[in-house]
């Protein structure tokens, strides 16, 4: 499938092997990426909170944008956070003609406008939503060449793409709250629960509050090491920092050794798909998923 | 509903935490099986199970009908009222069929699922002066304020003090000081309300607290634990907003030259620029930032996480010291957005926002009246107009007397 592919910022920036990685299993899962370069950052819930309207407007243009790329069935992104809000974004655009109006009429000078129904509505899924909702659960498990048998693996959702549940649809029909689970289970991974797995990474108040911030980080990674999970695995590319970049400052905080490597969506899918750990960038992190995980044999076999 | 109510009576069972401080025991789980309609509370079913089984059994109730607040509890492990859950729905949401019910978090048991709400929610309530300071001189008549200002502030005021959003509060979790989504959303009430006199001291007051509105992690709990859609998050939003952008007030939690240096780093490369936005947000959203004494002791303190990074080739140095941009022209159309909306807005210190609460989703035209009516809340506007009328760039003018309240 064909998808107007938004990857953020961050996964450009400071988590590149995201970015990278994704490039590498999209051919894997037949998924064909157009890359929205010309779109900026969605703000990440900070833009809206200095003006609303202006968070709503650069959006409204990365959706334009993508509604122009042809034969796209939807747009995708890689970040949580840009899942949430765009989503926060798109609830109000959506929901007022008027205000829709408004927008375009700011975007109606670069010759772009926002839609809302041009033979459907304008759909955004993270990847983590598109992997079951469009590729489907038995396709991703019939294409998997090196199960994860063995690997125990905690889901982290983070925050942006489980609350708030009726802006992000969930309900009975669509447990998108719960599809991390899935997802590790399809692999061949053994889903390894724990109390910090649906809450924050702290990354949102690092610069306000660096102890409240690094202690939510190291508890949930303590609370992770306590149900004795080989690695983590996150959506959310600013989790990811929270988690993996700053786990040593993380583990002066809460005062115990941590050493839970945290490895992002594409990268344990592309595991799965026989890609190999440096090529998917798992050196490049803080804590080395290598040095606790022996990747080397066929099946991949948790740490001793 | 006629139908849900004709159902029979079904079994379903209870794990309920019990826990008795002054017992010495520790806390232990304990199930009971108790029949009811499937769209009976959980509230119900605690009753049934206290009646039939336990008299120990403590819980806090009154009204029944979410209106009271008093039974607040976690059910399969989220904030909810128990009177205002449904056994079936309880059911559903419970792994393994057996609905677990526990006392709220963020607040000491006194016995089973009651918690002291003395001890945590009232006293942050408290801290945030919940009562209305005049404007001096006191009319010989009524306030005339403008409607959507008075419908604004109902979203805050129909908070029933449940304390479901304190207990699942995951900045409070990690800083039990920390504010917290209740006691905030009812100081927006008043922030919001063009009656009060004092929105600078109580922004000033709340952004300087190291606990203050700048310590919510932005994680969204609070939004879904009300069953109120009180929306705290949301109004802290509001509250962070009017702190920086209307009273220009400057915190010593770096909230708002984070939210400076972010919006003009987008505004500048139109992408995240990570190594730059940290040390302005400690010392000042300029290139200059950096320099400063408070960026460079952050900076120290951030030393072998950096080097850390540049090791692992996350970071390469050339990437952290240049802004990655998107293309030349995409960059201009941004920082056209950026003057049409935040330059007509910062010079005329009004803002345009679209609030949900007050005018509705349309799926059919919102009434015309709403449309028209622009309002100008000292500092933030929360005004809604035609799409005609946003040419102008100004807002509309306040509520005509005639279509104000009177509180």
């Amino acid at each position: 499938m064909k998808v107007a592919y938004w990857p953020g910022c961050v996964s450009r920036g400071f988590t590149p092997e995201l970015h990278g990685s994704m490039a590498k299993v999209a051919p894997l899962l037949d998924i064909e990426l157009v890359e929205l370069d010309r779109a900026c950052c969605t703000g990440a819930g900070v833009i809206a909170e200095h003006n609303q309207e202006l968070a709503d407007t650069l959006n409204a243009r990365t959706f334009a944008l993508a509604q122009q790329v042809e034969g796209a069935e939807l747009m995708m992104n890689i970040c949580s956070t840009c899942q949430g809000a765009q989503s926060e974004c798109q609830e109000r655009l959506d929901a007022s003609a008027a205000y829709r109006e408004r927008v375009n009429g700011t975007l109606a000078s670069e010759g772009l406008s926002y839609e809302t129904n041009p033979g459907g509505p304008f759909i955004n899924k993270n990847f983590l939503w598109l992997l079951v909702e469009e590729i489907g659960l038995d396709e991703l498990r019939s294409r998997v060449s090196r199960p994860l048998t063995k690997l125990k693996v905690g889901p982290f959702y983070g925050c942006y793409i489980v609350r708030p549940r009726q802006r992000l649809g969930i309900d009975e029909q669509h447990p998108r709250d719960q599809y991390l689970h899935q997802v590790i289970d399809a692999l061949g991974g053994t889903v390894i629960e724990y109390a910090g797995m649906r809450k924050c990474c702290g990354f949102p108040i690092i610069t306000m509050n660096k102890e409240a911030s690094l202690k939510q980080a190291g508890r949930h990674l303590g609370d992770a090491v306590d149900a004795e999970a080989d690695c983590l695995v996150t959506p959310c590319p600013l989790c990811h920092l929270n988690l993996d970049l700053q786990q040593p400052l993380a583990e002066g905080v809460v005062g115990r050794d941590l050493g839970m490597p945290v490895l992002h969506l594409p990268q344990l899918v592309g595991l799965a798909l026989g890609l190999e750990p440096k090529e998917l960038g798992l050196g490049r992190h803080v804590v080395r998923p290598t040095s606790v995980i022996d990747w080397s044999t066929s099946v991949v076999g948790a740490a001793a | 509903m006629a139908e849900s109510h004709d159902r029979p009576a079904e079994p379903f069972t209870l794990r309920m935490r019990r826990y008795d401080p002054e017992s010495g025991d520790a806390p232990y789980w304990d199930e009971h099986t108790i029949e009811l309609q499937p769209h009976r509370s959980v509230l119900e079913a605690i009753l049934q199970a206290r009646d039939r089984f336990d008299g120990s059994i403590g819980i806090r109730c009154s009204c029944r009908q979410a209106i009271c607040g008093s039974c607040g509890v976690r059910v399969n492990g989220e904030p909810a009222l128990a009177c205002h859950t449904h056994l079936d729905a309880a059911r559903r949401s419970a792994p393994d069929g057996v609905i677990e019910i526990e006392p709220m978090g963020n607040m000491p048991v006194i016995k089973d699922l009651i918690v002291d709400m003395d001890a945590v929610h009232w006293k942050k309530i408290q801290r945030v002066t919940p009562w209305l300071i005049g404007k001096q001189p006191v009319p010989e008549r009524e306030y005339l304020v403008p409607r959507e200002s008075m419908v604004d502030v109902t979203q805050t005021m129909a908070c029933i003090q449940c304390g479901a959003c304190v207990s699942d509060c995951l900045a409070m979790e990690v800083d039990p000081l920390f504010i917290g989504p209740a006691a905030l959303a009812k100081a927006y009430r008043f922030v919001g309300d063009p009656r009060d006199d004092e929105h600078f001291a109580r922004l000033n007051d709340l952004a300087q607290d190291p606990h203050g509105m700048f310590d919510c992690t932005h994680c969204f709990k609070c939004v879904d634990a009300c069953p109120k859609d009180v929306n705290p998050m949301g109004q802290i939003m509001r509250l962070r907003r009017i702190a920086t952008a209307d009273h220009h007030i400057v915190d010593q939690n770096n909230g708002e030259r984070h939210e400076a240096a972010f919006a003009s780093l987008i505004r500048d490369n139109g992408l995240l620029w990570e190594a730059e936005l940290l040390p302005r947000s400690y010392g000042g959203n300029s290139w200059l930032g950096k320099f400063h004494p408070r960026a460079a002791k952050e900076l120290i303190s951030s030393l072998p996480t950096i080097v850390k990074a540049l090791v692992r080739g996350k970071v390469t140095p050339m990437g952290a010291l240049k802004p990655h941009r998107i293309p030349k022209p995409d960059l201009k159309s941004v920082q056209s957005i950026y003057e049409r909306i935040d330059g007509r807005d910062s010079s005329s210190g009004q803002r345009f926002e679209l609030n949900l609460y007050i005018v509705g989703e349309d799926e059919e035209p919102p009434p015309q009246e709403l449309l028209v009516a622009g309002v100008a809340v000292e500092g933030g506007a929360s005004a809604a107009e035609p799409p005609g009328a946003a040419e102008g760039e100004q807002p509309a003018e306040p509520a005509s007397p005639e279509g104000s309240t009177s509180v």
